[in-house]
């Protein structure tokens, strides 16, 4: 299959030349080791105690099917291979599964940094709901994840090709250090030891000379290969680790499905909020108005100076009616908004909030209409939040389209400390623009400054 | 006094022009859209414009822009600005050339026509009419503790207000129930608190308010 994750490398400019990429990509590739090694102890930790409970099973029914009940010496031994087995497999395989995801995840990371082969990464999200998991919808999760399995994968082809790949380069360039300084510090007196320790090597003509140029060689070889074979470990990541093009489809499908979910939620909870403030609001004082006019009209010729009095009560009923629709419409589309465009309602916002409030950077076009009028609803709870709770006396809204993204800055001089996964605002302005496959991003340090960036694909028109 | 009406709906055009009419104004002309309003000023050379900011074509803000051009064709043409909502913004790029002789009201206060037709005359003799919702959002957006607005007494905050709608001081007064020169008093007081040059000026006063308000 073609996708983009599994083109081939081409040389990019993560690879330096010269010998100082050789030495970095020499200790990159032993910096790999690490991240190899925990790998393979997980591996050891996700495979065996389903081993251990087959073998224990294996043999019990093995014993029973030749021997009958109660016969085996060994049942009791293979009986209890089994227990910790199933027990492991009860506590210790989802950690283990969710450990060596982060450790892939680390990978894919390290491979983008050092290597200068970028992995893209696709998993299921954590299903939904409140709570922990139950270990039984854990495992489904997990093991019903392509993601896992690729995984897993890894640890086993990293296992046994990482080491080739990765020590290859340093073992030559090593040998070749050797092969260098062992004669030259032979002639030294101190270090005369040394090359009873490590003899030189047994072939005719050895002289240091030669001795020194083979190592040069070699250190020369390890140091060049280096960054290939390097490029060559990220691109055996990529292979093994990036997702394929049907596991990327399938979750962005899921993510539609749960976003439409959300987007057609939140539009029949704001059509009921509204048909309630008109039934509540304007409607009942229309009614009300109806009955003042009504009754004025009985009394006007009989008691003229009682219906003049209703008259008033009429008018000002009339104008609380339209101050309520005002609002109304100014929460479901705000007038300068349709007007002027996304800038000049943020400039208005701006206006309107408690707060010293600066407005930088502009549009070259307007953005959807939908993206837009997302885009102000954010930025107005934005700025609500920060009047309310970050004790800020001063913010700034930036805003830029470039590279076709719509990219909105709120920042503010408050506390910090804002938590999206704490409050309810910063967690519905995401749903809101996620619909438009919009992300926001926070970044607010305990003692601030607090900067909420949202962004969203969009084009100008 | 002669004034040019630019309104789209009907019902509420037809409203205007009885409403002046009835308090001694004459209509020259009555249209329904920004280009024929220029052309209206054009040709009947009113006393006053009252114009609503939503008309057709664009039904946006295509009635404040109209009112701005016709400001730059005609300097100093009293202009009363009507809208269904009033924003800030669009108060700033009213009030923007300095000039005065502009109003920014929502429709609303068409339903009290003594204090409308009020604001029509005081717009036509060249001052500045501000709707009491702006005033309100700038006050409460200066209401932050170190402002020097805390600095003021609850009156002279009250007198403030009023006098950024762009109330004379003797409307100030027999809205307040006090004398004129109880009045002079505190707004003395509010132009020394605020740092303010103080001017005799009715306009020019309101829009230093308006433009301390704002900053």
């Amino acid at each position: 299959m073609t996708t983009a994750a599994s083109r081939p490398a081409v040389r990019g400019p993560g690879m330096r030349r010269g010998v100082g990429g050789g030495l970095l990509a020499l200790a990159r590739a032993v910096g790999f080791v690490g991240p190899l090694l925990a790998g393979a102890a997980l591996l050891a930790a996700v495979a065996g105690p389903p081993a251990l409970t087959a073998l224990g099973l294996g043999r019990l029914i093995g014993n029973l099917v030749s021997h009958g009940i109660g016969t085996g010496n060994d049942t009791p031994r293979d009986l209890l291979a089994a227990l910790i087995g199933v027990g492991c497999c009860r506590f210790v395989l989802p950690a283990a599964l969710l450990a060596i995801r982060r450790l892939a995840m680390l990978t894919r990371h390290l491979s983008a940094r050092w290597c200068g082969v970028p992995v893209a990464s696709a998993y299921a999200p954590r299903p939904a709901g409140p709570g922990r998991l139950g270990y039984q919808q854990r495992m489904s999760w997990l093991l019903g994840d392509e993601g896992t399995w690729r995984d897993l994968a890894w640890l086993a082809v990293n296992a046994a090709a990482g080491p080739v790949l990765l020590l290859v380069p340093a073992t030559l360039a090593g040998t070749g250090v050797v092969a260098f300084l062992i004669p030259a510090l032979g002639s030294l007196a101190p270090f005369s030891g040394l090359q009873r320790l490590v003899p030189p090597p047994p072939f005719p003509g050895n002289t240091p000379l030669v001795l020194a140029i083979i190592g040069l060689a070699f250190a020369a070889l390890g140091l060049w290969s280096g960054p290939w074979l390097l490029r060559g470990y990220g691109g055996l990541a990529r292979l093994v680790l990036a997702p394929s093009g049907q596991a990327e489809l399938e979750l962005r499908v899921r993510h539609l499905a749960q976003t439409r979910r959300e987007t057609l939620d939140t539009g029949a909870a704001e059509l009921r909020r509204i048909e309630r403030d008109l039934h509540d609001g304007a409607q009942a004082r229309l009614v009300a108005m109806g009955l003042t006019l009504d009754a004025a009209g009985r009394l006007i010729d009989t008691d003229p100076a009682a219906a003049r009095a209703l008259l008033i009560e009429a008018r000002d009923a009339s104008a609380k009616a339209l101050a309520e629709l005002r609002d109304l419409v100014r929460g479901i589309h705000p007038p300068v908004l349709a007007d002027r465009g996304l800038a000049d309602a943020l400039r208005a916002l701006a206006l309107d909030s408690p707060l010293r409030v600066r407005v930088t950077g502009s549009l070259d076009g307007r953005p959807p209409a939908p993206v837009e009028s997302a885009a102000y609803f954010a930025v107005s709870e934005l700025l609500a939040n920060v009047a309310k709770h970050a004790g800020a006396h001063a913010a700034e809204v930036d805003m830029r389209h470039s590279s076709g993204n719509l990219r909105i800055s709120v920042s503010d001089d408050g506390a910090g400390g804002a938590d999206p996964r704490r409050g309810t605002g910063l967690r519905g302005v995401e749903r809101r623009l996620a619909a438009f496959d919009g992300v926001l991003a926070v970044s607010s340090p305990a003692g601030g400054p607090t900067v909420v960036t949202m962004e969203v694909p969009c084009a100008l028109s | 006094m002669r004034v040019v009406i630019a309104e789209d709906l009907f019902l509420l055009r037809d409203g205007l022009i009885r409403l002046l009419e009835a308090y001694g104004f004459e209509v020259a002309a009555a249209v329904a859209g920004g280009a024929d309003f220029i052309a209206a000023v054009r040709a009947g050379r009113p006393d006053v414009a009252v114009v609503d900011v939503r008309l057709p074509p664009t039904f946006t803000d295509e009635g404040l822009r109209a009112a701005l051009d016709a400001r730059r064709e005609v300097p100093g043409l009293p202009v009363l600005v009507l809208s269904q909502y009033v924003e800030q913004l669009y108060a700033r790029e009213l009030l923007a050339d300095g000039a005065g002789a502009v109003g920014y009201l929502l429709k609303d206060r068409v339903l009290d026509g003594d204090q409308f037709t009020d604001a029509v005359r005081r717009v036509a003799g060249g001052g500045t009419v501000m709707d009491p919702e702006v005033i309100a959002r700038l006050l409460a957006r200066n209401a932050a503790a170190q402002s020097p607005l805390s600095r003021l007494s609850p009156r002279e905050r009250e007198v403030l207000g009023l006098m950024a709608e762009g109330r004379s001081n003797a409307a100030i007064a027999a809205r307040l129930v006090v004398t004129e020169r109880a009045v002079a008093k505190h707004t003395a007081a509010i132009f020394a608190k605020l740092d303010l040059q103080p001017s005799d000026d009715d306009n020019r006063r309101v829009l230093a308010v308006l433009a301390y308000l704002g900053r």
